[in-house]
């Protein structure tokens, strides 16, 4: 890097006058985050694509990442620091916590900012004015409709404002417990924090080629021409160099020794001040590469593609099966049957913070700050690597900008670790955007072959599926992707002769891992498409086949497992069937109307979810207690990745204690000061730490009551340092300060453990692999411009069955963000790697490709789930992209099988049947 | 240390090119993107500090869009129907964020085969005002991208701003721009359209310009002529007239699904010249 001598620059930020000696090239996000310390401007990709930085210069809107600090001389800046009024929330603000805009928080300043320029200028705007202002800011989690309802809000009652809770236990749409710090710009994520100082960066080297053996010379002539590098790390300081997420599955090492197996892996870390890191030349480096031929999905499995690890023969790093019945019996009874073949591409997560944060050694300890989804699975994992027992690891989350499964991995946390143990200083790192995108794992592209068949009377008799998926370079989560597919393939149907396969395949291509919903998504892009196509060869509808043949209480599943009440598929179907014949009714007219080359089609799609790990125990455990000020503490291990956890757990043990949630505070993820709550994945932590949560607050009660000698209805209040406990017309008080407290500083407490009762799968697949299962089905109405082969989603309807909405707004909320990711998953979404590292490249929706979205929540409580809830993270997101397919083929006659259906996918398939049809 | 200057005066500005190699900074919305990884050792010349070049200017001669003027001020300017295929790119270029920031200027210099500014510009016949220390010229829009990234002007030149020359007769133009979603997109192709009509309807002057499918965007001579004299009627377009592209496959696109698109494109832009809304004016 160059840098530029200092000028004097005066300006004016949030109203103030600065005056500032600096680097006139800075990027006026890096002086504002850097030397000004105001860290509620975010950078997501510093290049203009995401809009995270946005700022007003003299009132409109600009990228703070591409504005040099010589150009605000004179200026007028308002960063989201300077929305607030007299330390009060902004109506803009107010409105954003309202509504539940913010879920990770991390793109709502740059949102609170293009919304605070529009208002200004146009107070009464409408919504397309809306989604032109804020059509330059991505959101990965909240599928943009309540950014968009908050700041009609905010405009003045556009929107209806949802009916603010007058209770905040479960069910009130209460705000985000953490709502406020993302609206004001001061949640710490990542690279909000510095570490102490001195500290030292720290630099990547990656791979150039998916496949190479390489050679390092000496370093000492590096080292020698920049003074400012202290150390070069290379495999050989790795105390352990193996790590993974299974037990027996520890295959990827923390830098690649001598040989690489994909394009981004780690080869050297650098360590120094950052200015010296920047400006060494990757050509500078003593490496010596030796290309090797990749092997690609379409290759890995033949006898000729090169073994990339010794453990797995023929690339295979797992199989998994679910054997029901005699697929082949069942298949030749059919009356109707279909086949179809599916693929799909790598998905990137795109959450809008890339990875950051810093490690620093603590005597014999080591202690990490950064975003992840898994802190206990860090800190055992990091303890591995670094040859430490897991209590010499503290692992402390920041605030995480969006998840999805992708920080569920370890990305920069190994060698940051290894960095500050080895120095003994404190070491820091940020991700660029590219660096993010290449380097950390992806969804799993998929390559399906699947056939099913039903008897005259419209029930399903047989269902194969083969699915090959593509596991990149290391293991990751690909045996749980293996896993899950087979047993939720045959989708949420009753099939009594059912051969399902899924195979993970090791290539050459980044490592595939955990994305919200495990290779079900890919799954039901086949299964929904068989669906639709028996029900046309029978001639019935397609919502009433899926009626049908859904899976009902009682019904035995695949694996064999009886379900319970809360399989509430039925009502799903019924909540959409008058939306569905409105539907297709306006899209037959419009087909009618429309003589040119737009066509109208409506799509329906079902899915189940299994919520936890598969057949495997996933424990939560929470503690709740009081403390001697007379304050309840929640200790949660459970991270919040903006879907919620933190205000519904607490909204849980509320109820469950008998207060209000207000009552309760959060600590939250520090594996120093909580239990383990297990990972933030699985669509788990409503129902497995909710459970947790519940059981803790239910002991904690019942403590307080003992102490207090009072009934179980007693009513508590933590009132003045003191617990008032009403029973029988009287009033007890406990005094917390006069009691004694435990270690951890509570004078009473309640511990409480949930592990979802499962079985382990045998050979065939048959066990109890989920103790819940999540449904729902979603309609897709789509318009298609069969000239260009575009589709425009024109409307979601999606009824979710989640048990209890403890949080309606939340629940919504993670609706609303899984179908906009199923919606970038059907049509624009494609990761190519070294070629799509960035977020021009590899599109994901803005606010103008999300359609209106009407959810309707069915409330069957669940038997096993805290109030009856269960998780609907995953669940939102699997039935959007078959949905929006089967659409597209009732629009067109013409059936998309490889996802993403870009245009000149669907172009082309159009064209060929037009070719088709003239023969 | 690099050298970074921030010059007032035009004069200084073409001064220091006279005297040195600077890279030319205006809103830096391709400057800083392409320096994400690595920067280059460079000398700035950061010429935002020009008011003489920020003023759009509309006259009897037509429109100056000198080289300050950012997208957002040009759909601000309110100018006249014969340009309106620039207004309509104005709002297409980024979100708003870039469209405050960014010029007009810039997105020419810069040459990308993708930039949106540029067919507008070349079915407008923009000419392209430069300068150095001492002397000016002007060339057409056409004959200054050379290139994906390449353009005639020299290291010591400053492009002033461009001229938009008021067509003779009732005039007006089109964009359409296909990208693979709504907002923030590059250019998958996109089309520009200028006509000027005769009192009956009829065309008296097309120009037709096509980007991102060759290595910059490029007029279609044979489309031209073909509708010369006709009213505007998309069934006049042929595949023969995209015969001077040579798209490629990408990232966004393949290059038979690019062909197919212009000519779509194509087709919609001439209806929209002949639609009721769209009377000369
Ligand atoms: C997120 C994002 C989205 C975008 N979307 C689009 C889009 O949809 N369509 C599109 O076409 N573009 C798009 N762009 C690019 C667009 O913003 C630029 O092309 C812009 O118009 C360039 O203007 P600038 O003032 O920012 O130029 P700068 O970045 O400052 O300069 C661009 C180049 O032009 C040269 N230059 C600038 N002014 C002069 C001058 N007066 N004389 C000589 N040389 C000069 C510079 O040296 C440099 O090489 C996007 C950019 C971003 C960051
Ligand atoms: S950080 Fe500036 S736009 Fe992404
Ligand atoms: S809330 Fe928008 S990116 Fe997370």
């Amino acid at each position: 890097m160059k840098d530029f001598s200092a000028t004097r620059l005066r300006f004016t930020l949030n109203g103030r006058a600065v005056a500032t000696l600096v680097d006139p090239m800075l990027r006026l996000a890096d002086l504002l985050r850097d030397h000004l310390h105001l860290t509620g401007t975010k950078i997501g990709c510093n290049a203009g694509d995401c809009g995270a930085c946005t700022v007003l210069l003299d009132g409109c809107q600009v990228c703070a990442c591409l504005i040099p600090a010589g150009q605000i001389a004179g200026r007028a800046v308002v960063t989201v620091e300077g929305l607030a009024e007299d330390g009060r929330l902004s109506a803009l603000q107010a409105a954003f916590l309202r509504h539940g805009a913010a879920q990770c928080g991390i793109c709502t300043p740059g949102m609170l900012m293009a919304a605070a320029d529009l208002l200004a200028h146009q107070p009464h705007p409408d919504e397309a004015a809306v989604k032109d202002a804020l059509g330059g800011v991505l959101c990965r989690c909240t599928g943009y409709r309540k950014i968009v309802e908050a700041v009609l809000d905010a405009a003045g009652g556009n929107a209806a404002a949802p009916a603010l809770a007058d209770a905040d236990g479960v069910g009130a749409r209460a705000e985000k417990s953490d709502g406020a710090a993302k609206i004001t710009g001061s949640e710490a994520f990542g690279a909000d924090r510095r570490p102490p100082a001195p500290f030292l960066s720290l630099r990547v080297i990656r791979s150039p080629y998916p496949h190479a053996r390489f050679t390092l010379g000496a370093t000492a002539a590096l080292m020698a021409a920049h003074p400012g590098l202290v150390r070069v790390l290379t495999a050989a300081d790795i105390p352990r160099n193996l790590f993974g997420i299974y037990p027996t599955g520890k295959d990827q090492p923390v830098l690649a020794e001598g040989y690489v197996r994909y394009r981004g892996e780690a080869v050297l870390a650098l360590l120094g001040d950052a200015e010296t890191l920047a400006e060494i030349a990757e050509r500078d480096l003593p490496l010596h590469w030796e290309p090797l031929p990749p092997v690609t999905f379409a290759d890995a499995a033949t006898p000729e593609a090169s073994q990339l690890h010794p453990h797995a023969p023929g690339n295979v790093l797992c199989r998994g099966r679910v054997v029901a019945g005699d697929v082949a019996q069942g298949l030749a009874a059919g009356a109707a049957r279909a086949a179809i073949a599916i693929t799909t591409s790598f998905v990137e997560h795109a959450y809008i913070e890339p990875e950051a944060g810093y490690a620093r050694r603590v005597g014999d300890r080591v202690e990490i700050f950064a975003c992840t989804q898994t802190p206990y699975m860090d800190r055992d994992e990091l303890a591995g690597i670094l040859g430490l027992r897991p209590d010499q690891v503290r692992v402390i989350p920041s605030a995480v900008g969006g998840g999805f499964g992708g920080k569920l991995d370890l990305s920069l946390q190994p060698l940051l670790c290894v960095a500050a143990w080895l120095t003994g200083q404190p070491v820091r790192q940020i991700y660029t955007r590219p660096e993010s995108m290449a380097a950390t794992t992806k969804r799993h592209p998929a390559r399906i072959q699947a056939e099913a068949a039903a008897d005259a009377q419209g029930r399903l008799t047989a269902f194969r599926f083969d699915g090959d998926f593509n596991t990149g370079a290391y293991a990751s989560w690909g045996p749980t992707v293996a896993g899950r597919v087979p047993v939720h393939a045959m989708g949420p149907y009753r099939v009594p002769h059912v051969a399902a396969h899924a195979t993970a395949l090791y290539t050459n291509d980044p490592p595939a891992g955990a994305f919200r919903g495990f290779g079900v998504p890919q799954a039901a892009l086949a299964t929904e498409a068989l669906m639709d196509q028996l029900a046309d060869a029978l001639g019935a509808d397609r919502l009433d086949f899926r009626r049908e043949n859904a899976l009902r209480p009682g019904d035995r599943t695949a694996t064999g497992q009886v379900l319970g009440a809360g399989a509430a598929l039925v009502a799903c179907l019924e909540a959409l069937r008058p939306r569905w014949r409105a539907l297709r009714d306006d899209a037959a007219r419009r087909n009618e109307a429309s003589g040119g080359p737009e066509r109208f089609g409506v799509g329906i799609a079902c899915m189940w979810y299994g919520i936890g790990n598969t057949g495997m125990s996933n424990p939560s455990e929470m503690v709740i207690g009081v403390t001697p000020a007379g304050r309840v503490t929640l200790f949660s291990g459970a991270v919040d990745i903006g879907q919620g956890s933190n205000t519904i757990l607490r909204q849980i043990a509320a109820e469950a204690l008998g207060v209000p949630a207000a009552a309760i505070d959060l600590v939250t993820g520090d594996t120093d000061l909580t239990r383990d709550a297990g990972k933030t994945s699985a669509s788990r932590q409503t129902f497995v730490s909710g459970n947790a949560a519940r059981l803790a607050a239910e002991a904690l009660r019942a403590a307080i009551l003992r102490e207090a000698n009072a009934a179980p209805e007693a009513g508590l209040t933590f009132r003045d340092g003191a617990i008032v406990i009403a029973h029988d017309g009287i009033e007890t008080r406990l005094t917390p300060a006069a009691m004694v407290a435990d270690a951890e500083g509570l004078v009473l407490r309640g511990e409480g453990r949930f592990d979802p009762p499962t079985t382990a799968l045998d050979d065939d697949g048959q066990g109890v692999p989920y103790a819940s299962y999540a449904f729902a089905a979603q309609i897709a109405a789509v318009a298609v411009d069969t000239a260009l082969g575009t589709t425009r989603v024109e409307r979601i309807v999606a009824a979710h069955e989640v048990g209890r909405a403890i949080n309606p707004t939340l629940v919504e909320g993670q609706i609303h963000g899984g179908i906009a990711q199923g919606l970038g998953l059907a049509l624009m979404e494609e990761y190519v790697p070294g070629r799509t590292e960035n977020l021009h490249d590899y599109l994901i929706p803005t606010v103008g490709d999300v359609p209106p979205i009407e959810v309707i929540l069915i409330e069957e409580a669940d038997p096993l789930g805290p109030f009856g809830a269960k998780g609907v993270g995953e669940p939102a997101l699997v039935a959007t992209a078959p949905a929006i397919f089967n659409a597209i083929a009732d629009a067109t006659g013409v059936r998309p099988t490889t996802a993403p259906c870009t245009p000149d996918r669907l172009l082309a398939l159009l064209h060929a049947n037009t070719s088709k049809t003239a023969r | 240390m690099g050298l970074y200057l921030r010059p007032e005066t035009l004069s200084d500005a073409l001064s220091a090119l006279a005297a040195g190699r600077y890279t030319v900074l205006s809103g830096a919305t391709d400057h800083f993107p392409a320096r994400v990884l690595a920067t280059p050792a460079e000398d700035i010349l950061d010429i935002s500090g020009l008011a003489e070049l920020t003023a759009i200017r509309i006259d009897a001669e037509g429109i100056w869009i000198p080289a300050r003027a950012t997208w957002a001020a040009v759909h601000a300017a309110g100018l006249p129907a014969f340009a309106g295929a620039l207004v309509a790119a104005s709002r297409e270029i980024g979100g708003q964020q870039v469209q405050n920031a960014a010029t007009v200027v810039g997105n020419l210099c810069n040459a990308s085969p993708a930039a949106d500014g540029i067919p507008p510009l070349l079915a407008l016949d923009a000419e392209v005002e430069l300068a150095r220390l001492g002397a000016r010229r002007r060339l057409p829009v056409a004959e200054f991208v050379l290139g994906n990234r390449r353009t005639a002007r020299a290291p010591d030149e400053l492009v002033l701003g461009l001229h938009i020359p008021r067509p003779a007769r009732p005039a007006r133009s089109v964009f359409e721009k296909l990208g693979a979603r709504a907002y923030l997109v590059i250019s998958i192709v996109m089309v520009a359209l200028a006509a000027e009509y005769l009192p009956d309807g009829r065309i008296a002057a097309l120009r037709a310009a096509v980007g991102a499918c060759a290595s910059r965007a490029l007029r279609l001579p044979a489309l031209e002529a073909a509708l010369l004299g006709r009213h505007p009627d998309p069934a006049l377009v042929t595949a023969e007239h995209l015969a001077p592209l040579h798209p490629i496959d990408d990232v966004r696109a393949s290059a038979a699904y690019r062909h197919a698109a212009a000519l779509t494109l194509l087709r919609r832009a001439v209806a929209n010249l002949g639609a009721p809304e769209g009377r000369p004016s």
